[in-house]
């Protein structure tokens, strides 16, 4: 079977720290997903890019092409990795933005990952206090292990606690998650629309 | 074919000068604009309705009627009637009384209306849009073709033995469109009742437009009103239009920006890449209205909005000039050309009462 996985990260720096953490999350991901026997595909969301056409969505109401693409692959994504810079005590507005302009039930039951990133580890608690809710809001499947990854932890060595180790924990949540569920089923209410009859006696 | 325009009814301060016309000056300003259709040749006027400012239209039956009095041929129409938050008794009656008045050159476009706090104004959910659509326009429909109705549903008080005043004019009720940006299950209803449907056409891309179409069309066939190019099918559009392409530009620029639904967002050049929006000279008006067919099929009535964002009501004018003496004729004249025969014109009030006259049964 051939699992997507969708990336989006929304660090605002070149290179980031953000995309750097968000890359690793994803190479263990895949290595769990590939050894366990399956095909993936990563594809990656840079919201950075996304900036100007997630503004235009939200005061127009219709994503552009280009975004309207990258929220379809989202919809249809068998898991998520989120990663998003800590702003003022939670994630940033323009990661929160993204998430606001998808679809009622979109991630209903997605598998998902969170992570984040910031100068210190002071800033952790936010993945849990700010992003799990969010996507608990969501009504995504959220793993246990959340990330953070301060800057420290860039330099830092190996062990049971380490960047590394925190992270294959995590990827390995969300490989089992994902190998737990069938693909997801794609509904389109356009392919199949509510019967008028039911749509009157359901009134 | 129809062509014709439809207003929101905004009242907005024209950014380029900073006045604003009161609400008396923009009633009278939709009512010259609506003559000013009929004069230069358009079939259609249509108004939306809304209860809060910035707009104007709270009444529509009102304005139309006055309309209907002042004008000989126009068809009045609605962009859209709230048959949400209105009761369908009050739309029944209202126009009914509309059809007589004009003597059947009315129709009407069903529409949920967006605005949260319309809904408890009126006593309702806006959770329950989709459920009041339907519910209260099952109950409209009887209310037009039965003489005494017996009706028990969720969202208002029972009806005992009660029947609608005025009766439609000659036992025929008028035509109903069904508008929708979004909802699939208004485009199924629409199909259910064999009425028109009506997109939006102005915020959306093309690509979302289609989908919606090809439904309601699938599901028209589906329920035995005819061949899925045989479904009634409307557009909305909007268009700014000087002789010259960058004068159009220029000068529409500034409206477009601050206007109030999609202003400070896209760019003008994005927007009318991405949206039915067109802004430049008669020529370009007619090949990108031209081009809707391709993505709906052959359709019965394209409306355009020329009024909203500020625009003067003498640069309003201006629009329809142009659209009445240099767009319109063509495109009559070429999607004539390229409809077949067996697809239909938008129903009148005469056609649909040969129509009852040969089956018995109002349409």
């Amino acid at each position: 079977m051939n699992r997507s996985i969708v990336v989006v990260t929304a660090g605002l720096s070149q290179p980031s720290s953000t995309r750097l953490l968000a890359d690793r999350l994803a190479a263990s991901a895949t290595s769990r997903l590939r050894s366990a026997g399956e095909g993936v595909s990563v594809s990656d969301v840079e919201v950075r890019e996304l900036a100007h056409d997630l503004t235009d969505h939200l005061l127009t109401g219709f994503p552009s092409p280009r975004l309207g693409d990258v929220l379809g692959r989202v919809g249809t994504a068998d898991g998520l990795v989120v990663v998003t810079p800590v702003f003022s005590v939670s994630y940033s507005g323009l990661f929160k933005t993204f998430f606001d302009v998808l679809e009622d039930d979109t991630l209903d039951g997605t598998p998902v990952l969170v992570a984040a990133t910031g100068g210190t580890a002071r800033h952790s608690l936010a993945l849990d206090y700010a992003v799990r809710p969010l996507f608990t809001y969501l009504r995504a499947s959220v793993v246990p292990t959340a990330v953070f990854a301060a800057s420290e932890d860039f330099g830092s060595g190996g062990g049971g606690t380490s960047l590394s180790a925190r992270i294959d924990r995590a990827a390995g949540e969300l490989a089992d998650l994902v190998l737990s569920r069938p693909t997801r089923p794609r509904t389109d209410p356009f392919a199949k629309p509510i019967d008028f009859a039911d749509l009157l006696t359901s009134r | 074919m129809q062509f014709g325009i439809f207003t929101v009814g905004d009242v907005t301060t024209d950014p380029t000068d900073a006045s604003k016309p009161t609400e008396h000056e923009r009633i009278k300003a939709t009512v010259a604009i609506a003559r000013k259709a009929e004069e230069v040749g358009l079939d259609v006027f249509a108004t939306g309705e809304h209860h809060n400012p910035p707009f104007i239209p709270s009444a529509p039956t009102t304005t139309l009627a006055y309309v209907a009095a002042q004008t000989e041929r126009i068809i009045l129409s609605t962009s859209t009637t709230l048959i949400t938050t209105t009761d369908p008794v009050r739309i029944a009656e209202d126009y009914a009384t509309l059809q007589h008045l004009s003597d059947g050159r009315m129709d009407l476009m069903m529409g949920r209306g967006n605005t949260g706090p319309v809904y408890p104004w009126f006593g309702k959910d806006i959770r329950d849009g989709i459920p009041l659509a339907i519910e209260n326009y099952h109950l409209l429909h009887r209310l037009w073709r039965e003489e005494v109705v017996d009706w028990e549903g969720k969202h208002r008080t029972p009806l005992q033995g009660f029947t609608s005043t005025p009766r439609p004019l000659d036992g025929v009720p008028p035509f109903v469109w069904h508008g929708s940006i979004r909802s699939p299950e208004i485009a199924e209803q629409a199909a259910y009742n064999g009425d028109g449907f009506s997109a939006n056409h102005i915020f959306w891309p093309a690509s979302h437009t289609e989908r919606m179409v090809k439904l309601y069309r699938q599901r028209f066939e589906h329920y035995g009103h005819g061949t899925a190019d045989q479904a009634i099918v409307g557009l909305g559009g909007q268009v700014f239009m000087r002789r010259n392409s960058q004068h159009a530009i220029a000068e529409f620029r500034p409206y477009f920006d601050n206007a109030p639904v999609y202003g400070h967002g896209p760019s003008l050049e994005d927007f009318t890449s991405q949206t039915p929006l067109t802004v430049g000279s008669p020529q370009e008006v007619i090949e990108k209205t031209l081009g809707f067919r391709d993505y709906v099929g052959d359709y019965q009535r394209q409306l355009f909005l020329v009024d909203h964002a500020g625009l003067p009501l003498k640069t309003v004018l201006e629009q329809l000039d142009l659209l009445g003496e240099e767009v319109v004729p063509i495109l009559r004249k070429e999607f004539a050309a390229l409809k077949p025969a067996h697809v239909p014109d938008a129903p009148t009030h005469a056609s649909l009462k040969a129509a009852s006259a040969v089956t018995g049964v109002p349409a």
